[in-house]
């Protein structure tokens, strides 16, 4: 087993493990902290695929940006754990049958990743695409002819909802 | 190098050859780097034992007092004395904390202070003395986009105050580390956009590249440095890393008058020296990135190649001065102006900073 497989199992393992105590333990504060966990675990497997710059952009935007505002947001709630959900009127109504049609659409969204991972192939994608995307220069060459139209509109999306914050924000005298 | 002829070579090899031989054969790139690391990491202790030393002596000499002078030569010894006595302190945990995240808290803050030197270069390439084949740069590792490393590690050291702040469970905590942490993401920004202006400059995200852009003179004496193109990125640069190291005049999460000691108020014992000593380490690393960005790094006159870390250490030495300096002899600043100074000043600044490289570069070219 070469290094790079051995620190794939390592990363792909934390990232599976970390995204499960998200979502499967009651106190928000350690969900945040496993998603943190997640998205450096991600960043390491973007190292091995041979594309820094999106490993850091994953830790500068997602793990340093976006999930400290998370964390502001559980602190100053601060909610000590979730309260589990009185049963909904859909819970109410199907009863059992609910539970039921749960583990049907989790059986069929499993196959249907299973279907999925089948039929890639392998070894096309990393000498490929990885190269293109491993170049800082390349990445903002693209951005700025190919996909031009697509970062000018984010850009715009993001400016709309910063003047909303602010006028959101901002007090009436 | 170290192929079988080596030893056919030495005829009548003795023992002490033979030692050496075997002593040699574990001078490869792998090893040396590993040697590297442990020293930089050690160096980086011992740097934050200094600075503390140096900060109590400069401070005692500016307020006219002599300062530590018991424990060694003028009280070198001092910041060891401080780390036994805290070693031997006992480690307190208020009830009510949040026993994981209070434990972590300080570790995410060390770690973080810690790795974001790995990707600064203090020195050439090092062959020692042609005994590598391949010589190896002076750092711990060269990647390609270190720029925007620093910057991501830097950003999650912010958690570790955050979790300082929230786990303590005390008032005093979460409003520091809530302080504190709002600091840190304001000022970000303009520390970000200050380090972009150098990159386009540079044409290039990593930090040996950087440097290396930065050699030779104008008209003959005026070295190349960036701090001679960017004077207004520079000055951003440093009052954003002060404000990120939350060092004096922003240093809101030690406002003793207003919130103890902020958010680190309930810790004790070793936890609290970890903080402590992700403060000093962090001083040195923004230091030693300004080093590299604006003043040339460790290019300079006079030492050659194999000594040129030295230039390094002086110039770090002097910001971290004008650290200890400025400390002693700036106020406090209040809340609502510091944040008022990020926002409306520092940042369209350095924006404005950002848009006239950008111009400067295009015509150039």
């Amino acid at each position: 087993m070469t290094m790079e497989i051995f620190a794939f199992f390592v990363f792909a393992f934390i990232a599976i493990v970390a995204s499960v105590i998200v979502i499967g333990q009651g106190n928000p504060m350690y969900s945040v902290m496993s998603l943190i966990g997640s998205f450096g675990a991600l960043a390491g497997l973007y190292v091995l695929l041979d594309a820094p710059f999106t490993a850091v952009t994953q830790i500068i935007i997602y793990a340093g940006a976006i999930m400290v505002l998370f964390l502001f947001v559980v602190m100053l709630l601060n909610v000590p754990r979730e309260e589990p959900l009185p049963p909904s009127p859909i819970v109410k109504i199907l009863g059992p049958t609910g539970v039921k049609l749960g583990a049907l659409l989790s059986a069929l969204f499993a196959a249907e990743i299973v279907w999925a991972l089948s039929r890639i192939g392998t070894g096309s994608f990393a000498e490929g695409q990885a190269e293109s995307l491993s170049s800082v220069r390349n990445i903002g060459r693209a951005l700025f002819t190919e996909h031009a139209f697509a970062f000018e509109a984010t850009s715009v999306l993001i400016l709309v909802a910063m003047v909303g914050a602010v006028v959101l924000a901002r007090k009436e005298h | 190098m170290h192929g079988p002829g080596r030893l056919a070579r030495i005829e009548d090899a003795g023992w002490g050859a033979l030692m050496l031989e075997w002593l040699l054969s574990w001078v490869t790139p792998l090893n040396v780097h590993l040697v590297l690391i442990v020293i930089i990491f050690n160096m980086l202790v011992l740097s934050a034992a200094f600075m503390v030393w140096m900060e109590r002596k400069v401070c005692a000499y500016i307020q006219d007092r002599v300062g530590p002078n018991r424990v060694g030569v003028e009280g070198v010894l001092q910041p060891f004395a401080d780390v036994i006595k805290l070693l031997m302190k006992e480690e307190l945990r208020p009830k009510a904390a949040d026993a994981l995240l209070f434990v972590i808290a300080p570790v995410i803050s060390a770690t973080a202070a810690f790795a974001a030197f790995s990707v600064v270069p203090f020195g050439t390439e090092l062959s020692l003395f042609g005994l590598l084949d391949q010589p190896i740069p002076l750092q711990v590792t060269d990647v390609n986009v270190a720029v925007l490393v620093i910057f991501a590690i830097t950003s999650m050291g912010v958690y570790g105050i955050v979790l300082a702040g929230w786990s303590s469970n005390s008032k005093y905590s979460l409003l520091g580390g809530i302080r504190s942490s709002a600091q840190m993401i304001s000022y970000e920004l303009s520390y970000g956009l200050a380090l972009a202006a150098v990159v386009m400059l540079a044409g290039s995200l990593s930090l040996r590249e950087i440097v290396l852009n930065q050699s030779g003179t104008w008209f003959g004496f005026i070295p190349r440095w960036y701090v001679f193109l960017q004077p207004l990125g520079f000055l951003i640069y440093m009052t954003a890393g002060v404000a990120e190291t939350n060092r004096a005049p922003f240093d809101f999460p030690e406002a003793e008058q207003e919130l103890v000691a902020g958010y680190h108020t309930e810790y004790s014992s070793m936890s609290f020296a970890l903080f402590f000593l992700a403060e000093y380490v962090n001083m040195v690393t923004v230091s030693a990135v300004a080093v590299s960005l604006y003043l040339g790094g460790w290019l300079g006159p006079i030492l050659p190649d194999w000594l040129a870390w030295i230039w390094f250490l002086v110039k770090v030495f002097l910001l971290l001065f004008f650290y200890v300096w400025m400390r002693w002899t700036l106020p406090r600043y209040r809340y609502d102006q510091l944040m008022e100074f990020g926002w409306k000043w520092l940042l369209p600044v350095a924006t404005l900073n950002l848009i006239a490289t950008a111009a400067l570069v295009l015509w150039m070219e």
